[in-house]
This record gives structure tokens, sequence and C-alpha cells, in this order.
């Protein structure tokens, strides 16, 4: 059986230069972002140059993407979150372009590595600290102290609270990677099986069968994956700049 | 005891830790679809905080899996 975990190998096409002593290169998972981007702008400047009033079905799907996360923002950071929008639609498209390219054979995933989803990760975080500082100064920590709890219980509450802000970026990041790299995985794994059964003649055949149907399904499973992922990672994007604008619970 | 086989055998137990987290997410979907079908119209409104609330939840089971994912390739 081929090796399942094959598939997340990171192959440099050529060095671009160091820094530092390290070497900055050219890789497939450069190029599969790249392709995502080149995508996302294809889709929307090509959806949006005739900007028809009864949009086509090119122009729908662009609309429709818009329309989905700006009621997103709207319902879990107000109004005033929409100064977020670019930003929060932005990592949207790009999670679902990756994921979605990933599901086709033979290509890479680059969610598969921690080191892409915790960037992501740390970006949110980041931009939640400094923009909830900038915005609410001091009374930015009013988020780590919930009113209306009891005075005898407030210093564990306190630090449950902070101990869940700062493990917000590692869940953030390692959901998105697990789901991914699990996922990929598994497809791997029964998609090795029909190989192997194969191998055994015509009963072997029969038998393929079964595997077969079992990684059509988990395809569509895998396809439910990716948008649900890049969905959550938008919406939790969304709901941590939440705290950065209104900060009192 | 070897320790390659001890860091195999606490990967294997923090993964129970999943389980719960299983639990979790099924009451979550199963409550949701339960009060749903009581008042459709509403439905549609909970949506965003079935999600959040799925994420939640699905975080605690990832850390066990994170701590799985360590012991094995990490430490």
């Amino acid at each position: 059986m081929d090796d399942p975990i094959h598939q997340f190998n990171i192959v440099k096409y050529f060095t671009l230069g160091h820094i530092g002593g390290h070497e900055i290169a050219f890789t497939n998972s450069a190029l599969f972002m790249l392709i995502a981007v080149a995508g996302i702008s294809l889709l929307l400047i090509g959806a949006t140059r005739q900007r028809s009033l009864v949009p086509g079905r090119l122009q729908s799907i662009a609309e429709m993407s818009y329309e989905f996360v700006a009621d997103t923002v709207r319902s879990t950071a107000g109004t005033e979150g929409m100064r977020f929008f670019p930003f929060v639609f932005s990592i949207f498209m790009f999670v679902l372009f990756i994921n979605l390219i990933g599901l086709i054979p033979y290509s890479f995933t680059v969610t598969t590595h921690i080191v892409i989803t915790a960037s992501l990760a740390l970006m949110v975080f980041l931009t939640v600290i400094v923009y909830g500082l900038w915005r609410n100064g001091l009374s930015f920590f009013k988020l780590f102290v919930p009113s209306g709890i009891p005075i005898y219980i407030l210093p564990l509450v306190t630090a449950i609270e902070v101990m869940s802000f700062l493990s917000r970026p590692i869940s953030h990041s390692v959901r998105l990677f697990a789901n991914m790299l699990a996922g990929h995985i598994t497809l791997k794994v029964f998609a090795g099986f029909i190989g192997l059964l194969g191998a055994w003649g015509i009963l072997g055949y029969a038998g393929a069968v079964l595997p077969l149907a079992l990684t059509v399904a988990l395809t569509a499973l895998e396809l439910l994956v990716a948008v649900l992922q890049a969905y959550v990672f938008a919406i939790l994007t969304c709901i941590y700049l939440n705290d950065a604008i209104h900060p009192g619970h | 005891m070897d320790p390659t086989a001890a860091k195999m055998i606490g990967a294997g137990i923090a993964c129970i830790g999943m389980g719960g987290a299983g639990v979790g997410v099924g009451t979550i979907f199963g409550h949701y679809l339960a009060a749903a079908l009581r008042n459709p119209s509403a439905a549609q409104g909970q949506f965003a905080n079935l999600i959040f609330g799925f994420a939640v939840t699905e975080a605690l089971g990832i850390f066990s899996l994170l701590i799985a994912l360590l012991l094995l390739f990490a430490l």
C-alpha cells in the first residue's frame, strides 16, 4: 500500500534567496497558495466585470459569497465589525479555495500544514489584541472580568477567561489543520484498500467495490468538511473580532 | 518500559478524550435538530450559535488529539 502521509511532502521547486542563514524556497505549498489566490481573483474580477442587474451564473456566485460573509460579520460582530469585512472575506475565500483545490486528486492541500493555519490564527489573534487595545484602551481587559459574577469566585473565573483567551490561537489553528489532515489521511487509506484488494484477482475486484463506494462517500463528506471548516474559521474570526470591538460581556 | 512504547500508549490514552468531544458535539447537533423541528422558523437564526457551540466543543477534543500528535511526532 502507498504511504498515506506521502501526499503532505513539501517539494522544493527553486530557491528564491537566503535570509539569515535560512533558505527561502518556492515550494509546492507556495504554488498551490498562488493557484488559490489566482482562482479567487479570476472568479471575483471575472464575475463583476459585466455588473448586470440580473446576475448571471458566475456573478451570482460572487454576490452570494459576498452576501454570505457580510451577513455572518454583521450578525456576529455588528455593523461596526463591517470594517473588518475585507479581512474576514479574504480569510474565508483563501481557506475555502485551498480546501477545495486540495480535494482534487494529486493536488496539495496547504492547510494540512500547521505553519499555515497557525500563521492565519496568529494574524487574527494579534489583530484582536492590537485593535482591542487601540480602540478601548485599558477597558479592553474587561473582557476577562465578566459582570454579574459573585466576588468570591471572580478570581477563578478571570483566570479561566485568561486561559481560554490565550488558548484561542491554538484551537483556532489546530482545528482547521487536524480536520484537513485527518480527512485526507482517511481518504488515502481507504483508496489504498482498493489497490490492495485489486491485486487479488477476480475475487478482489468484487471486494474492492466496497472501499471504492466508501471512498466516493468520504470524498462527499470531505467536501462538506472543507466548506464547513472554512466557515468555522471565518465565524470564529468574527466572534474574536467582536470581543475586540465590544469587550464588555 | 521502553520510552517509545510508553509514548504510543500515552497517545492512545490521550485520544480517549476525543470521545467526550464526540458526546458534546452529538448533544449540540441533536438538541439543535430537536429544537428546529419544534420551531423551524427560528432555526435559521440560531445557525451561527450552533456552529460556535460546535467549534468550542470540538476544540476540547482537538486538544487531546494535539497531545497525541505531540507525543507521537514532536516529543
